[in-house]
């Protein structure tokens, strides 16, 4: 292909139209708003959906919701996850009907992917993708969360269905004390 | 020997050091500032407030870095390009008035009755650095940038000699602080005014000279990835930007005295050589400030123009600016000639 180049005018060719323009635009660059954002004291602010670190939630009534049933232990791909369950006589859950709860969850912030299978699989809606997503620490110990820390992370859940709660009910209406 | 003449000349040499090198780190600092706000963005600002450490910084990294040689260059010539591209921009200050006088003392370091022959004799010196850099790293992208110099010297050197003939035949003599003088009585007398064509031929020559863009085609970081100094670290490389920074301030020390008028303001006697210490203090800080803003323009333009090809600057040089400046001589030549004639 064959571009043609564009005769120039006299005054063109003086290069003060071109001068002229760059320094039109140089200035008002100048003093235009800067897209820098100052990391540590401005953060980006992720939208809805986002997927971030992985934490345990509790419900509106400070119980722990996972049944420690493992699988998110067995769904997670790079196995960050480690759950001690609370074995036969161990101790028992927050919510009085529930089955049980975990005696250690462990996730290994180094190993997680965020691919969110863990979330995706879990039957209680207890363990929750975040907004976190500058995850640091100065050590490999520092990054592995137990399961105090994670719960204190992930908050509180409002939980709309609260299953263990009616069940409860039910079982009290129908004469059956759990 | 005049042992107070050495001394006051050491005293003034060790000041304009002191000066100069805290200067050239700041230019860098505000080079990489102002670049950064005219691509909206904020650019360097962690060191202290403001970033007002970073050149400290940056003077620390240069130092600690592994000064390599690369096993294939020419290592006498290699040690020796970047001393010889820095201590011409040093010395071409040696001549500039950069006050009028505090207590009985002029502020210039030698009052040379030559001395833009001698600015200009020194100042292209600095040529041969880049010159000798680039054949002596022995590689390809520092050779280009070695021919590509010497294209550019021999391209606007010349245009750059003629053009300030026309001050000398105004003024009659060409020390600088004789120049300075004659400016003196009125903002039109500065020749800028008297000589507006000179000044815009200077002016892009000097962009030259410094290898700054439009004309950076030594260095030429998109095609010859850093041209010149490619082969070059640590505290060799920071003497080429040293040198290169240094020169932006002799060329414009040197401009603000040839067209500018130097020390002088065109009102409240301060055109006059000062009587008074403070006087004195404040011709200088006079000085500073307009070179300060040819300082800036240098800045600023290297954000703003992109590259010329170097059969273009070649084109300007030759086939524009020589003309141009030849014209000129005839010109004011003509207008003294006649202007004398018919009193």
């Amino acid at each position: 292909m064959i571009v043609n180049r564009k005769q120039l005018s006299w005054w063109e060719r003086l290069y003060l139209p071109a001068l002229i323009g760059g320094f039109k635009v140089t200035l008002r660059h100048f003093f235009r708003r800067k897209v820098t954002m100052q990391y540590p004291e401005e953060r980006w602010v992720v939208p809805e959906g986002y997927r971030g670190a992985p934490y345990l939630v509790k419900d509106q009534e400070a119980n722990t919701k996972c049944v420690s049933c493992q699988l998110c232990e067995f769904v997670c791909p790079p196995r960050a996850i480690r759950i001690v369950p609370p074995g036969p006589d161990g101790a028992p859950a927050d919510r009085p009907n529930a089955e049980k709860m975990p005696r250690e969850f462990e996730i290994n912030m180094l190993r997680c992917i965020f691919c969110g299978f863990c979330q995706e699989v879990c039957p209680e809606e207890a363990i929750f993708l975040m907004r976190d997503y500058s995850l640091t620490g100065t050590s490999r110990e520092e990054m592995l969360f137990d399961m105090e820390k994670l719960l204190a992370l992930g908050g509180t859940h409002h939980d709309t269905i609260q299953k263990w709660k009616h069940k409860a009910e039910e079982a009290k209406a129908q004469g059956v004390e759990p | 020997m005049d042992w107070q003449f050495i001394g006051i000349s050491a005293a003034k040499i060790v000041a304009v050091i002191a000066v100069m090198l805290p200067s050239i780190a700041y230019s860098v600092l505000a080079e990489r500032r102002v670049c950064a706000f005219i691509q909206d963005r904020v650019g360097p600002n962690r060191v202290g407030p403001f970033g007002i450490w970073q050149p400290i910084a940056d003077g620390v990294k240069f130092l600690l870095k592994e000064d390599f040689t690369p096993a294939h260059v020419r290592k006498m010539y290699f040690w020796l390009a970047p001393a010889i591209t820095m201590i011409p921009a040093f010395l071409a200050v040696a001549v500039i008035p950069f006050g009028s006088r505090l207590g009985d003392e002029k502020m210039v370091i030698a009052d040379l009755n030559v001395g833009v022959l001698y600015t200009f004799g020194i100042v292209s010196l600095g040529v041969y650095g880049i010159v000798l850099a680039g054949y002596a790293s022995n590689s390809k992208y520092p050779f280009l940038g070695g021919i590509r110099s010497s294209a550019q010297m021999i391209s606007y050197e010349l245009a750059m000699g003629l053009s300030v003939v026309p001050l000398f035949m105004l003024v009659g003599d060409l020390n600088l602080s004789r120049i300075i003088e004659y400016q003196s009585g009125g903002l039109f007398h500065w020749l800028v005014f008297k000589q507006p064509l000179a000044f815009a031929i200077f002016l892009v020559a000097a962009f030259a000279e410094t290898n700054r863009l439009p004309f950076d085609l030594p260095e030429s970081e998109t095609e010859l990835v850093s041209g010149y100094h490619t082969e070059y670290s640590s505290m060799k490389f920071a003497l080429f930007f040293l040198g290169e920074y240094a020169a932006m301030i002799a060329i414009s020390a040197l401009m603000v005295t040839l067209f500018f008028g130097g020390w002088m303001l065109p009102f409240a006697g301060l055109d006059q050589p000062a009587t008074t210490l403070a006087g004195g203090l404040l011709h200088i800080a006079i000085f500073f400030g307009k070179l300060l803003a040819f300082m800036l323009l240098f800045i600023w333009v290297r954000w703003m123009l992109p590259r010329f090809r170097y059969d273009q600057l070649m084109h300007l040089g030759w086939r524009r600016f020589l003309p141009l400046a030849l014209a000129n001589i005839v010109a004011t030549a003509v207008w003294l000639w006649i202007s004398q004639s018919t009193p």
